[in-house]
């Protein structure tokens, strides 16, 4: 670190970096080039953290349509896929149907509270570590070190006249950035298809244009979010960063830079003494690995992604001076006033809103687990002819007509017996003949698909006075004797 | 962007301004913000490409053709070719089996209920109402009263000759006006729509006249009797609506029987054999069955017992398909 500086003077212990926080409130316009900013890798536990939350995060996004789940014959066996031609959504050993669509409405109203619940508890945890803009921006600017070296050679780089090894550092980092891309994008894709079958197909040129479509979109926006735009999509484009300051309370953790400590700062000569004056010595770490480009002395601002990078470079210079680390370190609002005051400081766990935040979670969770456990795999849809609303035949009953669907979820065909509940006096016809009576239709309806039958029903004369403008579809599995039910309105003109 | 110019800067923003001054108001020259010059220039350079690629520029005789040679007429043509093609095995077999084979086909009957509701709403509807419902003048195909027969083959006749139409065979049938022409005095008519009331199911809602209904029945076993037959059942070999049903073609109230006697109004459907290739024709004829009025070849001679199940064929399991009939 010391051989680095051309940029860098010395105060006393630590390294003194000429950095200035460029995407700060104050230095930011919006008619101006963006001013790029060159982070430093610091090392440390939240470094170690971030690490492995982004193998973590690359692993389940990569590998996750590679699982394998068998079930049957002639069914997907990917674990994980949304199979939009056929309009099923298949997670491990669950299968959606387009009508369950409130079971996903479910777990993205889940995320959305358990995103509030964390950022209540830890405030901007999810931008920190697990947001894919902070994921893929972190590996970008990471192949960006391992080609071009880090902050000041890369600074350096920049700055040098025009030259073939410039050439050729530029070229290699772009295609690597390029290569992780179109792997970001591929990979997307084979959760909407088999991903071996589709891997063959993409490589073999023999995909439908609309996969190619789909990869070279989300390549480019990886490549354009990831590499060229960074810090810009959650200064400028990301509206979480404005809702997030709704979610916190004066107890909610964040990265935050002591003042009560660290002020007034100033450079520290090696054996001056530390009275007077505060903890840091300005050494402006905190800005030189900020991905950002901000300044955390500067307060809790927008711009801030909880990243905590900026811990690790000041525990280490910290560390370097003896002094007590965290001088920035996560802290609460409340934390830090009483801090100020000289108050013994409490945290209240639980405080009303996480309360309510893990009351909704559980509530809403229990009911979907319920819902999903009793969810019938057989039940029937009737949709009542609307036009024309009813027909009277030649002896004067009155017939509507209906289609009866079977919703078969379960593998196997099914025999059912469609009649109807009540009314003996009623009579159901098939396909075409409106004179062939009978109060129960078999319906064989098909493994997993949905089977339509159109089903008159027949009032005779005597009955229209007296006939009740509901009825209800009884289909009953001929085996298990399994029973759904539908009410459809029936219309006789009287 | 601004920093090369050395014009005027105004004092409070340090922006510079147009140079320009009206009554000692300037005005600054704000640039735009990057993000949007950016999409700006993207958009300039994406409409030149499409410029090149698609066609564009309208000529005095024609327009640019563009290097794709994209033409949204000959995609729909061909779309269309390529569904005919599509279709063209399901039709032919539809064609080469009986109405019976075709209906017990789950597959072939999804088919032909499919193509015949398309070509039935394009073509039928406009008279025959919503899924043949029926207007006054213009029989409801959903009942199970038939002019001219409810079996698919008769349905599929009809369709083809038509009635009343210019086909060498259509299907005809006339009935006299009565009054208009003078064959008969209105108080006749008075008497024959009495008698008309007395012999159908339509007495249960209008009471008849019985003294005049009686005055008249020598009337219709002279004039209507040839055709209607004897008890008003009617006859389908000659198109005479049975009188015996509650089911009138031109209104079900007195006076309409009444005037339906002086006038003798009668419609005409097209013949469609030049309209449709025979295997739409076919298709028809199955939407039509199947709306729900339909009748076997042969008509059933025992009535089915009430307890027996009826089967329906099992379906295809396309769940991709909207509708499977």
């Amino acid at each position: 670190m010391l051989n680095q500086s051309t940029a860098s003077t010395h105060t006393g212990d630590a390294e003194r970096i000429d950095v200035e926080a460029v995407n700060s409130q104050e230095a930011r316009e919006l008619y101006k080039k963006r001013t790029p900013i060159y982070p430093k890798i610091p090392s440390g536990r939240y470094r170690k953290l971030k690490w492995i939350m982004m193998a973590g995060m690359l692993a389940i996004y990569y590998i996750t349509p590679w699982i394998r789940w068998d079930r049957g014959v002639d069914r997907p066996n990917q674990a994980a896929m949304i199979d939009f031609e056929h309009r099923r959504f298949y997670f491990f050993f669950i299968e959606l149907w387009p009508q369950e669509i409130y079971f996903v409405t479910g777990l993205l109203i889940l995320a959305a509270l358990a995103l509030f619940l964390f950022t209540a508890l830890f405030g901007r945890v999810w931008c920190g570590y697990a947001c894919p803009q902070t994921i893929w921006t972190d590996l970008f600017i990471h192949v960006e070190r391992w080609i071009e070296g880090d902050r000041n050679a890369r600074m350096r780089l920049d700055r040098a006249p025009p030259s073939l090894s410039k050439a050729a550092k530029k070229v290699t980092k772009h295609a690597i950035w390029l290569f992780i891309a179109v792997a970001t994008g591929g990979a997307w894709v084979f959760y909407f298809g088999d991903a071996p079958t589709l891997l063959t197909e993409i490589l073999t040129g023999k995909a439908s244009v609309t996969i190619y479509l789909f990869v070279g979109i989300l390549t480019f926006t990886t490549y354009a979010l990831a590499g060229t735009m960074r810090e810009q999509v959650c200064t400028y484009m990301c509206p979480w960063p404005r809702i997030q300051a709704a979610m916190m309370d004066h107890e909610s953790l964040s990265v935050t830079y002591r003042k009560d400590r660290g002020e007034p700062r100033g450079a520290h000569k090696k054996d001056a003494i530390w009275e007077g004056r505060g903890d840091c010595i300005d050494c402006r770490q905190c800005i030189a690995v900020c991905p950002q480009g901000i300044d955390i002395r500067d307060g809790m601002q927008l711009e801030c992604i909880n990243c905590a990078l900026c811990i690790d470079a000041c525990d280490f210079v910290m560390a370097k001076v003896d002094r007590p680390l965290g001088l920035i370190g996560y802290n609460s609002e409340l934390q830090s006033a009483q801090r100020a005051a000289n108050q013994p400081f409490r945290l209240h766990i639980f405080r009303p809103r996480i309360i309510l935040y893990s009351a909704l979670i559980l509530a809403i969770s229990s009911f979907m687990v319920h819902q999903m456990v009793h969810r019938a795999t057989l039940s029937i849809e009737v949709v009542r002819d609307r036009n024309p609303p009813f027909v009277r035949l030649a002896d004067g009953s009155i017939r509507n007509s209906y289609a009866v669907k079977v919703l078969n979820k379960t593998y196997e065909p099914k025999i059912m017996e469609v009649t109807l509940e009540g009314l003996p006096i009623f009579t159901l016809s098939a396909f075409g003949e409106a004179n062939r009576g009978a109060r129960t239709i078999i319906v064989h309806a098909t493994a997993d698909s949905v089977t339509t039958t159109r089903i008159g029903l027949l009032a005779p004369p005597e009955a229209l006075r007296t006939a009740p403008r509901k009825v209800t579809f009884v289909a009953r599995d001929q085996v298990t004797q399994f029973e759904a039910k539908r009410p459809a309105a029936f219309v006789s003109g009287e | 962007m601004m920093d090369h110019d050395n014009r005027e800067k105004d004092a409070i923003t340090n922006q510079s301004t147009t140079g320009h001054e009206w009554d000692g108001i300037t005005e600054l020259d704000t640039p735009l913000p990057r993000w949007w010059l950016y999409i700006f220039y993207a958009c300039i350079a994406i409409a030149v490409v499409y410029w090149v690629l698609m066609p564009s520029w309208p000529l005095l005789n024609g327009y640019t053709k563009g290097v794709l040679g994209h033409s949204d007429r000959r995609e729909v043509v061909t779309e269309l070719n390529t569904l005919h093609s599509a279709r063209a095995g399901d039709f032919e077999r539809l064609q080469s089996v009986s109405f019976d084979a075709a209906i017990a086909d789950p597959q072939l009957r999804q088919f032909g209920f499919a193509a015949g509701e398309t070509a039935f709403n394009d073509n039928c509807r406009t008279c025959h109402g919503a899924g043949g419902g029926g207007v006054r003048g213009y029989p409801s195909l959903a009942d199970n009263v038939w002019l001219w027969g409810g079996a698919p083959d008769d349905i599929e006749k009809t369709i083809r000759v038509g009635i009343r139409s210019s086909h060498p065979e259509t299907r005809m049938s006339q009935m006299p006006a009565f009054g208009r022409d003078q064959l008969l005095t209105p108080s006749e008519i008075g008497n024959l729509t009495e008698y008309v009331l007395s012999i159908s199911a339509a007495q249960k809602r209008i009471a008849p006249n019985l003294k005049a209904a009686n005055a008249a029945a020598p009337i219709f076993l002279l004039q209507c009797a040839s055709c209607h037959g004897v008890t008003g059942a009617g006859d389908r070999t000659t198109g005479a609506p049975s009188l015996q049903d509650d089911i009138w073609l031109y209104g079900d109230t007195r006076a309409d029987i009444r005037q339906q006697i002086e006038l003798g109004r009668a419609g005409v459907m097209p013949s469609w054999q030049s309209r449709f290739d025979p295997g739409t024709i076919r298709a028809l004829a199955i939407y039509v069955y199947a709306l729900g009025g339909g009748e076997k070849t042969p008509p059933p001679v025992a009535p089915a017992n009430a307890n027996e199940p009826t089967s329906a064929a099992p379906m295809p399991s396309d769940p991709g398909a909207k509708k499977t009939y």
